[in-house]
């Protein structure tokens, strides 16, 4: 490579923190160049460690990802060009400690806002350890055919309109990104195109500045013409003044410093980038135009004679035979990205999930159409938000009172039923919240837990069906089926359970209509003639009562009351209310520091007899 | 990176906390700060020496030259300082051809002194200057080949007694380790603190120690994230004389709240060609351009956004824009430049989402106005950006003339000024 050169057609870089779409955009370039190998060789996020499934044309590679810049450079000793995507916050870190890696040569730092201090003590140590860094504050540069850093350039369809996937005859330099790419087209307009452009970025104290690039381009065999833009404030344009006028640039300059309307100004003016500020009459474009002309550089009399400029001075190369203009060829196509192909509407794609019963995509998310913050203004309950997220309606609140007291009655049952000692021994054990908490649900069944689906279903068809108590109760009897809801260890004829009694007083009260859970007691009239004990217990009562709030409150279709009795709803209102449960006997395990739980011996039986 | 004036009660303020934390110096210097809400009761409450001690009153407003201006009164009793505020407050005055009405002044005990030193330390792109004289005060520039300046290099982090040698050399002795030591931490707070440029004209010696009289500093205000608790609560004025309109002062701050750049300057409110440029190379271009074809005196505004601002802040930059542009209809045609390059990564089509519901917002106001609007820009997306541009002309009925990269960049300015130029 000429002095100079900073980028070849197999130049590869490093990437720090990752971000998809430049680091896609550099590998569609480099498709589009037909390089052999991705320009970038891996990136870097701190932290991470793995790979990145990226395209390269049609196919997908992994670029591996690294969780440090040490270990990066040492995985990949052949990439020298480090492209800093860190904040402005932590861009001087990286960006010093890239430096300092005996493989890094070039620098680009992306981040706007980096302070002034720390970009002059990387231009000190660049400076020192001859290296280059471009920015910050810039979208980078690119050579074309070979190399381009992160989102220069913009589309696919820009890079293949300014023909910038082959070299051309043109080195350029600016501060600004959005102009560079602006300039691109100009070039691909009325010459044989870019050779390499960079954006050093709008600060007061780039990394590299308009001249050092100018001097390189100079160095550059391939480059026949250089094309600057300058822009108002600083005294960078004087160093290429100062280069000029020593000779140091044999090539043709076409140079054009932006800012002339300054003068309108009356006071001073901060315009778009940091370091354009009307300042002094030897920053000011008038004066750095004159001076630039006065060394010897092209300069046009306004930007929009540049282009004629440009025009002139690359024909009158060709004519000279200076410029053999390159020949053109046509790009291989780079697959169009899904996202882009969706945006643009050129294709669909069919959805793989659906999702009906909330929202996260707008300014808050909403449940069933429920705003976040009405939910906490309006004083919704647990209940109405399961009423939302469970039946994508707002149910009255008498009903969502009713849930929330079911999720009260069923939160806990003891330490020693089925899912509390589960739960219980997984805790002795060492486990996890979350492992203590599913060993416990995971006994919810048939036989734990499971009644109250049961005998909502029950009671629902044998009401249905109008059986009588008697029928019905016989009809299970011959199937060998308990009756769900009905029975008791404890509880008997004169000795009820309240809770059983609190809820049907407040469905008496508050339900338009209780005659599921009317036909459930003319059950246990008929039942307690049979035994003390069997009385309609809790799983009854609720189950009964859950189908009178569905078919009382007028918000559901039969059909839909049948579908939730089927798909399991009350068995998901115990499941979410022994949570609670169980995740306080979790916590209180834990905080017990109880040690590992283990049988003993005596309570089991050791016997041969199967 | 961006270069902030403070005023002189913060430079003092900032350099007489961090000297002693940084340095271990401690000067003895005072100073309050008086505007229009200041209640002297209550600043006398909280600066008691205000009442003990002499005073010396100026202008704190981010301009030099005050003793030659007549602005700096000497050797008051309170009463002199208020009725010397009184008198000054809220009024014009010129400065090197700037005018600006004063509206905040620094009050400090009036010191008697013979010497005056000099101290300047700015930052330069390798390295910062420190110049120094024993000549100082408000002759310097007359003696300028007094002053003596050492370049310290970016590497160097402290300043030596070897590189600090040629500015004190000449010093008598009995104050030449004072001033020397005074130097190398003014350095070091000026290093810690970020900032750009710090300079005493003068200082002088009291009781044995430096003592800054005038000073003015400015910051770097991109490294406000890590020193906004070391700076304290620092004030960013405006430049001297530049007075703020409320839609100018509106963009303002929504500029110092996101990390997009948003930018707007009113040149002539009378103006008839507006811009409204994406990008901070391009939209200088585009004023430059309005200028180079003769119609400066009808460019109404200087505006730039850039970094991806979200549709929120499109929609408000926009709508102040419209504001400004629309305001006192004449009858005379107006045209709204809404240009751009091609952009690299923005995406045009969310970017111009905003600026469209401003102008069908404000679409009879653009009427009323006679405004016509002129777009060209590139990049991502910008084909669906454009053709929204283009049916948005048909709903609305005002007439938009549409174009993308194919375009010069700043063709539509031409087409501007000739749509104003048009004597109906």
């Amino acid at each position: 490579m000429a002095t100079g050169q900073l980028f070849s057609r197999s130049t590869q870089a490093l990437f720090y923190n990752y971000k998809q779409s430049p680091v896609q955009r550099m590998l569609d370039f480099d498709f589009l160049c037909g390089r052999e190998t991705p320009s970038v060789a891996g990136v870097i996020n701190p932290g991470s460690d793995g790979f990145q499934k990226l395209f390269f044309g049609q196919e997908e590679i992994a670029i591996p990802v690294h969780g440090s810049i040490l270990s990066a450079c040492k995985l990949h000793p052949t990439a020298d060009v480090f492209i800093n995507f860190a904040s402005f916050r932590s861009a001087y870190a990286s960006s010093m400690e890239a430096l300092k890696q005996p493989t890094i040569r070039v620098i680009a730092i992306i981040a706007e806002g980096v302070p002034e201090a720390d970009a002059k003590r990387l231009i000190a140590y660049a400076r020192a350890n001859n290296k280059v860094v471009i920015g910050p504050a810039t979208v980078g540069g690119i050579q074309a055919g070979a190399f381009k850093i992160g989102d220069t350039a913009g589309t696919l369809d820009n890079i293949i309109h300014c023909k910038l996937y082959r070299p051309g005859s043109v080195g350029f330099v600016s501060k600004s990104g959005g102009m560079s790419n602006e300039m691109y087209n100009v070039l691909a307009r009325v010459t044989d195109g870019l050779y390499e452009g960079i954006a050093i970025g709008g600060d007061v104290y780039p990394g590299s500045t308009l001249s050092d690039h100018v001097l390189r381009f100079n160095n550059i065999p391939q480059i026949k013409m250089i094309v600057v833009l300058g822009e108002l404030g600083g005294r960078d344009e004087y160093s290429l003044v100062d280069a000029l006028k020593q000779g140091k640039v044999s090539k043709p300059v076409v140079a054009w410093v932006s800012g002339t309307c300054a003068t309108l100004f009356k006071s001073e003016v901060q315009f778009g980038h940091a370091g354009a500020k009307s300042g002094g009459d030897e920053e000011s474009a008038q004066t750095k135009n004159k001076a630039l002309a006065d060394a010897g550089a092209i300069v046009p009399t306004s930007f929009e004679g540049l282009e004629a400029t440009i025009k002139a001075t690359y024909d009158s190369l060709v004519e000279k035979k200076v410029i053999t203009p390159v020949k053109d060829f046509v790009p291989p196509t780079v697959p169009e990205d899904l996202n882009a192909a969706i945006k643009s509407g050129k294709v669909r794609a069919p959805t793989h999930i659906v999702s009906t019963i909330c929202d996260d995509r707008g300014e808050e998310p909403t449940y069933a159409g429920v705003p976040m913050s009405t939910i906490i203004e309006k004083d919704y309950g647990v209940g109405d938000v399961i009423s939302l997220l469970w039946f994508k309606r707002s149910l009255p609140r008498y009903c969502t009172k009713f849930i929330e007291m079911c999720i009260l009655l069923c939160a806990d049952h003891g330490p020693a039923v089925s899912g509390a000692h589960n739960s219980i021994v997984t805790a002795r054990a060492g486990k996890d919240l979350v492992s203590c908490l599913v060993s416990g649900l995971l006994t919810i069944g048939p036989r734990f837990g499971g009644a109250i689906d049961d005998a909502a279903r029950y009671f629902k068809d044998a009401h249905d069906k109008k059986l009588s108590p008697y029928e019905f109760v016989e009809s299970m009897k011959k199937k060998g089926i308990r009756v769900p809801g009905i029975g008791h260890r404890i509880k008997s004829r004169d000795n009820r359970d309240k809770r059983v009694e609190l809820l049907q007083k407040y469905a008496r009260t508050h339900f338009p209509n209780v005659k599921y859970m009317e036909y459930a007691v003319t059950v246990e009239t008929y039942t307690l003639t049979k035994a003390n004990n069997l009385v309609l217990n809790v799983d009854g009562c609720i189950g009964s009562l859950f189908l009178d709030l569905l078919s009382s409150c007028q918000m559901f279709t039969a059909q839909e009351i049948t579908e939730i009795i089927e798909i399991g709803y009350l068995n998901g209102l115990f499941v979410l209310a022994r949570s609670i449960g169980l995740i306080g006997h979790t916590f209180d395990q834990k905080r017990l520091k109880q040690p590992l739980y283990r049988h003993p011996w005596e309570d089991v039986l050791y016997t041969k007899y199967t | 990176m961006a270069r902030k004036k403070i005023r002189e009660y913060d430079s003092k303020r900032i350099l007489k906390e961090h000297l002693k934390k940084l340095a271990g110096i401690e000067i003895g210097i005072k100073s309050a700060q008086v505007t229009e809400e200041t209640d002297f009761n209550k600043l006398v409450e909280q600066e008691p020496w205000l009442t003990s001690t002499r005073l010396v009153v100026k202008p704190d407003m981010l301009f030099g030259k005050r003793g030659k201006s007549g602005l700096v009164a000497l050797n008051l009793d309170l009463a002199g300082v208020e009725s010397f505020v009184k008198e000054r407050l809220g009024k014009e005055v010129e400065m090197s051809g700037t005018k600006g009405p004063i509206t905040t002044f620094i009050v400090e005990p009036f010191v008697p002194h013979k010497d005056e030193y000099y101290l300047s330390i700015v930052s330069d792109r390798l390295g910062v200057d420190i110049s120094f004289s024993e000549c100082g005060g408000i002759d310097i520039e007359e003696n300028w080949d007094k002053v003596k300046s050492i370049f310290v290099p970016t590497e160097q982090t402290t300043l030596t007694n070897e590189l600090c040698a040629p500015l004190v050399a000449t010093l008598p002795l009995e104050v030449r380790t004072k001033i020397e030591q005074f130097i190398q931490a003014v350095f070091t707070v000026f290093c810690d603190l970020d900032f750009t440029l710090l300079e005493m004209n003068p200082f002088t010696i009291v009781d044995g120690t430096p003592y800054p009289l005038d000073m003015r500093g400015e910051l770097d205000d991109t490294a406000l994230f890590k020193n906004f608790q070391k700076w304290g609560n620092v004030e960013f004025p405006l430049p001297f004389g530049r007075t703020m309109s409320p839609a100018e002062e509106k963009i303002h701050r929504m500029d110092e709240k996101t990390g997009a750049s948003l930018k707007l300057t009113i040149l002539n409110p009378k103006g008839r060609i507006w811009t409204m440029v994406a990008g901070g190379g391009a939209s200088v271009i585009y004023s430059d351009t309005v200028g180079d074809l003769g119609f400066a005196n009808e460019l109404g505004n200087y505006a730039e956004y850039s970094g991806a601002p979200n549709e929120e802040e499109t929609l408000h930059f926009a709508r102040a824009l419209i504001d400004c542009c629309t305001a006192n209809p004449d009858g005379r045609r107006r045209a709204l430049v809404v240009g751009g390059g091609i952009a690299n990564f923005t995406d045009v089509a969310a970017t111009f989402s905003g600026i469209i519901r401003a102008f069908r917002e404000k679409q009879s106001q653009l009427k009323a106005a006679r405004v016509q609007i002129y777009v060209r820009r590139g990049g991502p997306n910008y084909q669906r950006g454009l053709a929204k541009m283009r049916e948005l002309g048909t709903e609305i009925g005002i007439p938009i003339e549409v174009y993308g990269p194919e375009a010069s960049m700043t063709g539509i300015c031409k087409s501007a000024i000739d749509y104003i130029s048009i004597a109906a």
